[in-house]
């Protein structure tokens, strides 16, 4: 398998890097201070492919907190908050977009 | 019901106590995400968009009441509180947390339960009719044959590193209700003139980003030889089956790119090396196996008892018998379909609670056994005719009695983009809106039996090739738009169906589908003639016609 580190980095537009968090598999963001969030809103944000690619290669590096790092494109909205650049990243930090089984 | 013996719960215990260290390791760090990969996946976990994925195997679609408590339990203890139900016998949970996977794959360990074979490049849980063993129509019943593939294939070194996955499916009906010509080898159980029963074998079907229709590859293998020839093909597979391409490496492509002339001609000579040979079944053993299948103690029981004739005024009860209720080889019973697919649903879903009020209801009235068939519904085998109003009753108020079997609305879908990492659109959602769409159930029953399949992807988990109307997301500038075919199907007459235009976007799905099953009603030369056949009559250009004058 190709690590994402040697995959080419394009970004387009403000980006962040996510992850699933290892123990139970929940979306996580990275964050500026080399931890990870749960939180869109504390998630470093790059805007160009070296500081991404820094970004990604540390994060790639927590074998153990994390899986599956890539790079994320992400929106920053009228009101200044950070959103997710498409509906995938959207539907990752909000959930399914359908009502759950249980509560059908 | 299939007795497991001794040798299959070691086997499966060991598997629980064997992952849970290699999970342990992981979270210690111990093991990296490259080398824990492969066993998770060889514990039937993926990695989804927001979680791990948990696929568990239901060989054959056959499960006992008890069985089925314990994917509850795992449901409700280790998830959200429900399950999914797949297209391959399998159910899936969605939100299950690593650290807790020892502990689910071990409690199910406790009724026989485990996910071997539910992923990797090995011999995938081999699938069946779901009707196995009940149905009026059947040869005999195809889940011996399933079982002693699974006993001789799983965890079989030589099948277990093949260059892709590799799907069995097994029918002994005319009806095929297993989808044999979409798998990989599809194995129809026929007995010939002299009486003896084998199979007419297929090779070289399946669906993903190229779709292929099984070819028969022998017409007649006589039961006992069908080990030795299934380990021919395997054979020839692993010494030509590409593995520098994972987009070629299934067993459709080798077949189509050699010819099945000559893959069979390989096949044969494979065959002449081990025929005969210790793959050769003796009759004690298929007897062993076949005597592990026990069966009910069935009454002789009237074909139309008194409580069936009452509820005939019933139109609700009789919607929905007509749909949900075949006949059984024995005449006072009946095989039932419970429909997952409820209006504004998603297709395949369960939750805790209906799986439990369901094993109950399978133990009050189908001698405890429950099947799962590919069309993501379940089964109660065995149910005695004069009990059909009081387990509608039941089975209505827990909302699993939608009367729409084999209906428009009894949608095959994946999970698509709601939860799978692989998706370019989403699935379930359309699914929704189209239950809403035909939730009235005089039309969908003036419409007749329609198979709607959906993909969120090439990959095609949602069968879409073969749906009579395929819907597949695509995506297009960061949009969910969906591709739509017309006139496939899974059964005996299986076939790929067809483009009939440009994709469209997600708003407009439902639209289309209604579109074209109004052409179909304006079409169709007469009200039996069903919407397949009148694709097949007139092709696609008179749909195309309609669904796209006005787009
Ligand atoms: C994590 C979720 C899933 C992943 C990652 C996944 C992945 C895939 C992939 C990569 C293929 C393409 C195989 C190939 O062309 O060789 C495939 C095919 C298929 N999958 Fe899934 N799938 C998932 C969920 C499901 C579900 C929920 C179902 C049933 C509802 C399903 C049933 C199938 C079937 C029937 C095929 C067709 C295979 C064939 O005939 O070639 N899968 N899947
Ligand atoms: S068809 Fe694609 S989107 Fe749907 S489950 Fe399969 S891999 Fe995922």
């Amino acid at each position: 398998m190709t690590s994402p580190l040697q995959q080419k980095i394009k970004i387009t537009g403000p980006s962040v890097v996510t992850a699933n968090r290892t123990f139970d598999g929940v979306v996580i963001y990275r964050t500026a201070d080399r931890g990870w969030s749960t939180e869109l809103a504390n998630a470093a944000i790059v805007r160009e492919a070296e500081p991404a690619r820094a970004l990604l290669a540390a994060s790639v590096a927590d074998d153990v907190g994390a899986v599956g790092a890539y790079i994320a494109p992400v929106k920053i909205d009228d009101t200044g908050a950070v959103v997710p650049g498409n509906l995938r990243e959207q539907i990752r930090r909000s959930g399914v977009t359908i009502a759950l089984p249980a509560h059908a | 019901m299939y007795a497991y013996d001794e040798i299959d719960q070691t086997l499966v215990d060991e598997r629980v106590a064997e992952f849970r260290d290699q999970v342990q390791r992981r979270l210690s760090g111990e093991l990296t995400e490259d080398e824990f990969k492969p066993l998770r996946l060889m514990n039937g976990v993926y990695l989804q968009l927001h979680a791990y994925m948990f696929r568990v195997a239901i060989p054959y679609g056959t499960l006992s009441s008890a069985q089925l408590r314990k994917l509850a339990h795992v449901a409700r203890k280790y998830d959200r509180g429900y399950g999914h139900f797949t297209t391959r016998q399998n159910i899936q949970f969605n939100w299950i947390a690593l650290k807790d996977l020892p502990d689910a794959l071990a409690d199910l360990a406790e009724v026989g339960i485990h996910a071997m074979q539910t992923s990797g490049n090995c011999t995938r849980n081999v699938t069946a009719d779901q009707w196995g063993g009940v149905a009026p129509d059947e040869v005999e019943d195809p889940r011996v044959w399933a079982e002693i593939l699974r006993q001789h294939t799983a965890l079989h070194p030589e099948f277990s590193f093949l260059p892709r996955k590799f799907k069995f499916a097994i029918t002994a009906s005319d009806h095929d209700r297993a989808a044999i010509k979409v798998h990989d080898i599809g194995l129809r159980l026929i007995r010939n003139e002299q009486g003896e029963t084998g199979f007419e074998v297929l090779v070289g079907g399946g669906l993903g980003r190229s779709p292929f229709i099984g070819k028969s590859i022998k017409p007649f293998v006589r039961g006992r030889d069908i080990l030795s020839y299934v380990e021919a093909i395997l054979r020839v597979y692993n010494q030509y089956g590409r593995r520098d391409n994972i987009y070629k490496a299934r067993i459709k492509i080798l077949v189509h790119e050699l010819g099945i002339e000559k893959f069979a001609a390989e096949v044969e000579q494979a065959w002449q090396e081990v025929a005969e040979g210790p793959l050769t079944l003796d009759d004690e053993m298929i007897e062993d196996i076949r005597s592990r299948f026990v069966y009910p103690a069935y009454e002789k029981l009237p074909a139309m008892p008194d409580e069936l004739r009452a509820a005939a005024g019933d139109a609700r009860f009789e919607a929905w018998r007509r749909n949900s209720v075949a006949p059984h080889r024995e005449p006072g019973y009946a095989i039932v379909t419970l429909s997952l697919k409820p209006v504004g649903g998603p297709p395949g879903d369960a939750t805790a609670d209906q799986i439990d009020a369901i094993a109950d209801l399978a133990d009050k009235y189908s001698f405890g056994e429950i099947r799962v068939g590919h069309e993501q519904n379940l089964a109660l085998p065995h149910v005695a005719r004069r009990d059909l109003p009081a387990l509608w009753a039941a089975l209505d108020a827990l909302g699993v009695a939608t009367p729409n079997v084999n209906l428009v609305s009894d949608i095959i879908a994946c999970p698509g983009l709601d939860y799978c990492s692989l998706a370019n659109a989403r699935s379930i959602p359309i699914a929704q809106e189209l239950t809403r769409r035909f939730a009235n159930h005089e039309t969908a029953n003036l419409i007749g039996r329609l198979h709607v399949n959906i993909s969120g992807c090439i990959n095609a988990c949602g069968h879409h090739h073969v749906g009579h109307i395929g819907i597949l997301g695509v995506e297009k500038n960061d949009q969910e738009f969906y591709q739509i075919t017309i006139g496939g199907r899974a059964d005996e007459d299986a076939r790929v169906g067809d483009l009939i235009g440009p994709a469209v976007p997600y708003a407009e799905v439902a639209d289309v589908v209604e579109d074209i099953v109004e052409a179909y009603l304006a079409l169709r030369e007469k009200p039996e003639e069903l919407f397949v056949d009148t694709v097949k009559r007139i092709g696609v250009e008179p749909f195309k016609e309609r669904v796209y004058a006005t787009r």
